[in-house]
């Protein structure tokens, strides 16, 4: 089983159209499983016409929490936490001056527990958060492993982590033959679990001088965990010479370019049909998509090939 | 004032209406702060001269080995598993370390003090109008979080007055975003009218609005493609939607170069400016509103 990961370092290149549009074409040809490793804004799901099969809670991370009770207000708590995430507001009931009330903002707390510790009347508990929550769907073109992480919680990398480790043994026990990741945008930590293990990682670029900047970014970061990069420039007509710019860096890098999809509205028009543009249109862009398509395969294959030659 | 641009989805404009709008404020003295520090782009438009430059990074644990005793309680209270104590070795784990110090004050021998680990750098400087300020994680760290805490502690002034601070947010709805929003007067979301736009400007909302309770207004970029669900979601959330900007090629083409909107349609000047006016108002009104 082959892992493909798409990525982009800048958000909104089109890395979820092009994943939908891979999802589309591989499943004609290959059971192929399906992982939204965008947790903190998954949109695969609107493109796929998923069907939830299974649900779950995504439990992780704590909270720091003050049992008013037995708090002395000594402000221990406050002194040692580095997020500020500890409190203090007037005791309502005090009587000129003194008197405070603790608390701890949750959404600063980063959970380490100093002040658990420091606390010397232990009166604070630290509570586990429910983070988010994810699932395995039935999708149009194979199942879907997808999550949500709630509002503002940490840990989106332990949440990818699950998704894509859930995605892989699924496709290990059904003989899927590969794994397709639609990845976060950014190089932080989402982005190295969603790139962790992958056999290739597919970066969508624009052809813009954020673009070109990001894709070198993103590029170090799957270089520095050793997978190897494909681009594909997206919307590329929109700026021919910055097109050529990313042409030349991804050839001095030894990148191959596997395609190039111009800019069309009848990307945007799919989307709003909920579709992937390969099963919405026969134009242009499809046209581009079925060509990356064949030569991602060729790329993966070819990986594969020379592994077993490897070994052998 | 302080006004963080976000919007949940990636690429829907937020760095062109920031720009825009920074641009359009030299009255105001504005300072910008790119705090997207995974993808730092910013200074491709405003194009300022860095008159300072910092490593920044977190603190993480340095074992004096002379005084360990190897007794494993900096292991048991670290809850990233950054610190380890195998036989009569500790190791640290730097990219797991959220550098919040509990290993050295729980050390019963104090053997453990802190050093600077570094994980990104901080710049400074102005093009002139308006005064900047960018962090960028180094390429292969995973904690973006304490990069933007301290760019904001560094060049926010702590009496900030009337200035225009803009703060120019990630895309997505996790902790660097929460970290970017945190602290500002209001939250201006930046989105298209696609499902995919709505889907996204929904987290960024409940991030913003009900999570940290701040006020929130939208900007609706490449008006006139997709469908009306932004509109609808708009008008039943009472969110407004205090600018409206047309598909145009000629602001994709402007952006593909680096070319800010309001440079290459200067026209713009004064909706931004208006844009600016209304989001000042809208501030004082929640803020009369809790007083």
């Amino acid at each position: 089983m082959k892992q493909l990961v798409i990525l982009s370092g800048k958000g909104g290149t089109g890395k979820t159209t092009v994943a939908a549009a891979l999802a589309h074409l591989a499943s004609q040809e290959l059971p192929i499983v399906l992982a939204d490793a965008d947790v903190d804004a998954a949109n695969l799901e609107l493109v796929l016409d998923p069907v939830k099969r299974e649900e779950h809670d995504f439990m992780s991370g704590q909270v720091a929490v003050i049992d008013a009770e037995r708090c002395i207000a000594c402000g221990i708590c406050a002194e040692v936490c580095r997020f500020d995430a500890v409190t203090s507001l007037p005791h309502p009931r005090a009587q000129g001056g003194g008197g405070e009330v603790y608390q701890v903002d949750a959404l600063a707390c980063e959970g380490c527990a100093s002040c658990f510790y420091q606390c010397p009347e232990e009166a604070i508990g630290m509570q586990e958060q429910h983070a988010g929550r994810w699932f395995r769907s039935d999708s149009r073109f194979g199942p879907l492993f997808h999550a949500h992480l709630f509002a503002g919680q940490e840990n989106s990398g332990k949440l990818v982590t699950l998704v894509k480790q859930q995605g892989r043994l699924l496709a290990s026990d059904t003989g899927a033959e590969l794994l397709l990741v639609d990845g976060p945008p950014g190089i932080g930590c989402p982005v190295i679990s969603a790139s962790a293990g992958a056999d290739m990682a597919l970066h969508v670029v624009e052809p813009t001088v954020s673009g070109v900047h990001d894709l070198e970014r993103i590029m170090g970061t799957t270089d520095h965990f050793g997978v190897p990069s494909l681009v594909v420039i997206n919307k590329a007509d929109l700026n021919m010479a910055r097109s050529k710019e990313i042409v030349a860096f991804c050839a001095g890098r030894r990148v191959e370019v596997v395609g190039r999809i111009p800019y069309d509205t009848v990307v945007t028009e799919a989307m709003v049909q909920g579709q992937p543009v390969t099963a919405y249109t026969d134009g242009r862009v499809t046209e581009a998509s079925r060509e990356i398509w064949s030569r991602i395969k060729g790329r993966l294959l070819a990986e594969q090939a020379a592994k077993k030659g490897r070994q052998r | 004032m302080i006004i963080t641009i976000a919007s949940g989805k990636g690429g829907t404009g937020k760095t062109t209406i920031a720009t825009s709008l920074a641009l359009s404020l030299a009255a105001e003295s504005p300072l910008f702060l790119d705090c997207d520090v995974e993808e730092p782009n910013v200074a491709l438009f405003l194009k300022p001269t860095i008159e300072e430059r910092r490593e920044v990074g977190q603190m993480i644990p340095e074992v004096n080995l002379d005084k360990c005793t190897y007794c494993g309680r900096c292991a048991e209270v670290c809850q990233y598993n950054a610190i380890a104590v195998v036989g009569d070795k500790v190791l640290v784990f730097p990219e797991l370390c959220h550098g919040c110090g509990s290993c050295s004050l729980n050390c019963p021998t104090e053997a453990i003090h802190e050093v600077l680990n570094v994980t990104g750098t901080m710049e400074r400087g102005s093009n002139g109008s308006v005064e900047f300020g960018q962090g960028t994680l180094n390429v292969g760290e995973p904690m973006a979080v304490p990069i933007i805490r301290q760019l904001k502690q560094w060049v926010i002034p702590p009496d900030h007055g009337n200035r225009a601070i803009i703060l120019d947010a990630s895309p997505g709805t996790a902790c660097p975003v929460v970290e970017s929003m945190s602290g500002a007067d209001f939250v201006l979301m930046v989105t298209e009218p696609t499902p995919f736009g709505l889907h996204d400007l929904r987290l960024a909302v409940q991030v913003a609005r009900d999570e940290l309770g701040l006020p929130v207004g939208v900007v609706v970029n490449r008006d006139g493609v997709g469908d009306r669900g932004v509109d609808d979601y708009c008008a039943a959330k009472d969110i407004p939607i205090l600018l409206r900007i047309p598909l145009d090629r000629r602001i994709a083409e402007a952006y593909s170069e680096g070319t800010p909107l309001v440079e290459v349609l200067p026209e713009y000047r004064e909706r931004f400016q208006a844009l600016y006016a209304d989001i000042e108002k809208l501030v004082r009104d929640t803020k009369g509103a809790t007083q």
